[in-house]
């Protein structure tokens, strides 16, 4: 387990050794037809915060919504491989037993529910548990200690909230289920810069002081390895590189590729483009 | 004091004076033109029975509205529903149970169908394009009407659960010769009254009624949430189910239970566009307007035009409101940001 340079004293949660989840060559198909993953594997140690890094179209969505059970309702199928929650597959789990189980999904584009209160919206976040509305309003009370921009929203309809509001609702409304561990989908999209700083701040906070364990995928790769602790790179449905935060910040092709950087400078357009030519016909 | 209260306490002062406004203007009409009749006191009761006529639309409407809700499918099977709920009531009375007894065995039939529903036609057709959705509810409307004649006959049938039927006279005292208000009408307008209410609470506050909100904004998020579609699309259907069953009741006694009745729904339809498709307090407004306003067009102005107003006044109201208004009255703003 290694540690980023943001978080230089290991949390108690990281310390606890053994995978939360463990994804063993999983191969989606959508449509019967359409290869998605071909041959994912990855695991997220408890308390740990994992990278899922690529392009567009690589395949992060579809392997957290593989992990996270949405794929049905999309017409997608794991075909092959298991997924493991602690030990036990939850791969046939319908998405209300897994959130039971302990797994949410913050999906892509955070989809809040729009006519519903930002209040409203966290507690149908609660609506698989029984532990009575006590424990929900302490709950809700948790949520807005972390996002305080949420309280000051709680009566406004979600639809009419700022981009970054909604972010914060849709992972306030993932946290109400009291999960074992998030999957984020592109927490930074259309937000800004400061903003996407907050949010990932707060994801870090979650994760140390709560004992949320994430699993996020994110286009942002900079951001993305400055707090997690460990990476993987997917290119066209496989994984390509592994690696802890830092050294695949430390990586040359991860540079060149996801960071814009590289050893000697800028380079022309043209030098880039044939690089890049030659290696995806590799 | 948040908008929609002022809102709607505008309107609750508004709406008498329109009224009184419309009157004035007909009685002005009345004493230039001698084909017109015109007197307060029959100009109420003419209100009076529209607005409770209005009720049995609201009725039909809300059946709708909670399906669009929860799954922004327009059901047309709706009007088949109130027809095979009303058809099934009749059967069971028919066999020699109370009313009561037959009423909670139909809600069962009504809750088992919703079942059967949910398995065979909404699970396999899950994400489709709404459209599809809508195509099914077709199949549905041909299915139900076609079954509930097959279980239990065709023939015009009575029904009759012991709601007094009896005009009176309200009034007396202020209008020459009182207001004639039939009390069955009375009684489908509390009844109406009760089962919105009660469905407004649930939507409002309960755990589920949240959960089917949130499942009409986003299914997918819903899902995401842990919220299982499955259910809520059987508490769904069967709560639509249960208000076919009382509307059913409403209108089976009043006109018969027949065939008619699954025409009903498509009265509902300029209801649903007025009130707006998402909202319950609109299906029972829309309801209102369109049945008093097609009651005293008919009635005053009819005989100005040759009559049969009625049969298309609710569609041309409909069809200004999707020029002006397209949500309706009461519909969710669609949310745009810029």
């Amino acid at each position: 387990m290694s540690h980023t340079a943001t978080s230089p004293s290991p949390s108690p949660q990281a310390v606890a050794a053994g995978p939360i989840l463990v994804v063993n060559n999983i191969e989606v198909i959508y449509d019967h037809v359409i290869l998605v993953l071909k041959g994912v594997s990855l695991e997220v140690p408890k308390g740990g915060i994992v990278a899922l890094l690529g392009a567009n179209g690589a395949g992060k969505t579809t392997t957290l919504k593989a992990i996270s059970n949405l794929l049905h309702a999309e017409r997608g199928e794991v075909t092959k491989g298991s997924i493991e929650l602690e030990g036990a597959r939850v791969d046939a789990l319908t998405p209300n037993d897994l959130v039971k189980a302990g797994v949410v999904q913050v999906m892509e584009g955070r989809h809040c529910f729009e006519h519903l209160t930002i209040e409203e919206n966290l507690l149908t976040g609660a609506y698989t548990r029984k532990d009575g509305r006590a424990a929900v309003q302490d709950d809700i009370e948790l949520v807005y200690n972390y996002f305080p921009r949420l309280k000051a929203r709680r009566g406004s309809m979600a639809g009419y909230t700022s981009g970054g509001e909604q972010q914060m609702c849709a992972i306030g409304r993932a946290l109400m289920s009291r999960p074992k561990m998030i999957l984020l989908d592109e927490p930074s999209m259309g937000l800004a810069p400061q903003l996407v700083e907050t949010i990932f701040e707060t994801v870090k906070r979650l994760n140390e002081e709560e004992g949320v364990s994430f699993l996020l995928a994110e286009q942002n790769t900079n951001v993305a390895l400055r707090y997690a602790r460990y990476g993987y790179i997917l290119e066209n449905g496989r994984v390509v590189l592994d690696g802890d935060a830092d050294k695949l910040r430390e990586n040359e092709d991860v540079k060149e590729f996801y960071l814009g950087l590289s050893a000697g400078g800028r380079r022309s357009y043209r030098d880039v483009k044939h690089y890049k030519r030659r290696k995806r016909w590799l | 004091m948040n908008p929609t209260t002022l809102r709607f306490g505008i309107w609750m002062l508004a709406t008498p004076l329109l009224i009184a406004t419309i009157g004035l203007g007909f009685q002005g009409l009345a004493a230039v033109n001698s084909a017109m009749f015109f007197t307060w006191g029959y100009f109420v009761e003419v209100l009076i029975a529209g607005l409770l006529q209005g009720v049995l639309y609201s009725l039909v409407a809300l059946g709708f509205v909670l399906i669009f809700k929860a799954s922004g499918v327009f059901n047309f099977a709706q009007g088949s529903m109130v027809l095979f709920a009303a058809l099934t009531l009749v059967g069971f009375i028919e066999m020699g149970l109370h009313w009561t007894l037959a009423f909670v065995v139909t809600a069962g039939v009504m809750v088992l169908l919703a079942m059967v529903i949910e398995k065979v036609v909404l699970r396999p057709l899950v994400n489709q394009p709404h459209i599809i959705l809508f195509m099914a509810t077709i199949g549905i409307f041909y299915f139900l009407d076609g079954f509930g004649q097959t279980l239990w006959g065709s023939d015009v049938k009575l029904l009759d659960i012991g709601i007094p039927k009896d005009p009176r006279f309200i009034l007396e005292g202020i209008f020459e010769g009182g207001i004639l208000v039939n009390s069955f009408d009375l009684v489908a307008a509390l009844v109406g009254a009760a089962l919105v209410a009660v469905l407004a609470l649930f939507f409002q506050y309960t755990r589920v009624g949240r959960a089917l909100r949130a499942v009409a904004d986003d299914h997918q998020a819903a899902l995401s949430v842990g919220i299982p579609l499955k259910t809520i699309w059987v508490i769904v259907w069967s709560v639509a189910g249960i208000v076919a069953l009382v509307a059913g009741i409403m209108w089976g006694s009043k006109a018969g239970v027949q065939f008619s009745l699954a025409l009903i729904a498509f009265k509902a339809l300029p209801v649903l566009i007025l009130g707006g498709f998402t909202s319950i307090p609109g299906a029972i407004v829309g309801g209102l307007i369109i049945g008093a306003g097609e009651q005293v067009a008919e009635v005053f102005v009819g005989p100005l035009v040759g009559g049969a107003i009625q049969d298309w006044f609710a569609y041309m109201l409909a069809l200004v409101f999707l020029l002006f208004r397209p949500q309706g009255l009461f519909g969710e703003r669609i949310i745009e940001r810029i």
